[in-house]
């Protein structure tokens, strides 16, 4: 396992509020399942990051065997994963992800520093 | 490997679990409904499923597996509000 790469995803996870794990970038997704996620996100309207893990094939394996998830996009929330696109549009569809997202914004502003 | 392949792994490895599965050329939607899942996360039950297609999704003979997991009472409550889609793409 790269340590790099490792890295590079902790630190993503942990200081991105709403981080996801994309096919492509929020501009130019280059998968369904990926824009999806993406979309409800924007929709949301809360400033998010997404690292595309297609430049590099260790990312995908790497951020796979952390989060015991096989398929991408991945999404974490305050540092948590909540799950891949499907539950993702689920949560937003009975509108468990907003309140979500915003008790993480909410965390965050409480404890600035970490 | 065909929605109906998917459909019987499903149903004998998770026991008690009723699967509807559409979809094709490696890219599968799937809905399952099992007393197994009570207690679980939605991500626990999700990887549930994943891990009885470990092997064709790393081989990529399943390229995306989209779920939707519910217990039998939920789809109990899901059913009243109208069928569900099952969404591949």
């Amino acid at each position: 396992m790269s340590q790099e790469i490792l890295d590079m995803i902790q630190k993503e996870i942990d200081s991105n509020t709403i981080c996801l794990f994309t096919k492509g970038t929020a501009d130019m997704p280059m998968c369904g399942f990926s824009a999806r996620a993406i979309a409800v996100f924007k929709e949301l309207g809360r400033p998010f990051k997404t690292v595309d893990i297609l430049p590099d094939p260790r990312i995908r394996q790497i951020l796979s065997s952390v989060s015991h998830w096989p398929t991408v996009p991945q999404v974490f929330v305050g540092g948590k994963f909540i799950g891949g696109s499907d539950i993702v549009l689920e949560m937003h569809q009975k509108g468990e992800l907003k309140p979500l997202v915003e008790e993480a914004f909410k965390a965050k502003q409480a404890a600035p520093a970490r | 490997m065909g929605p109906d392949d998917l459909k019987k792994r499903i149903e004998q490895e998770i026991p008690g679990a009723s699967a509807r599965v559409e979809g094709a050329d490696a890219h599968f939607g799937a809905l399952v409904v099992a007393q197994a899942f009570e207690g679980k996360s939605r991500i626990e039950q999700h990887q549930m499923i994943y891990a009885l297609f470990r092997d064709e999704m790393a081989s990529q003979a399943i390229h995306a597996l989209s779920l939707k997991t519910c217990t039998p009472a939920e789809w109990e409550r899901e059913k009243a509000s109208g069928p569900l889609p099952v969404s591949h793409v």
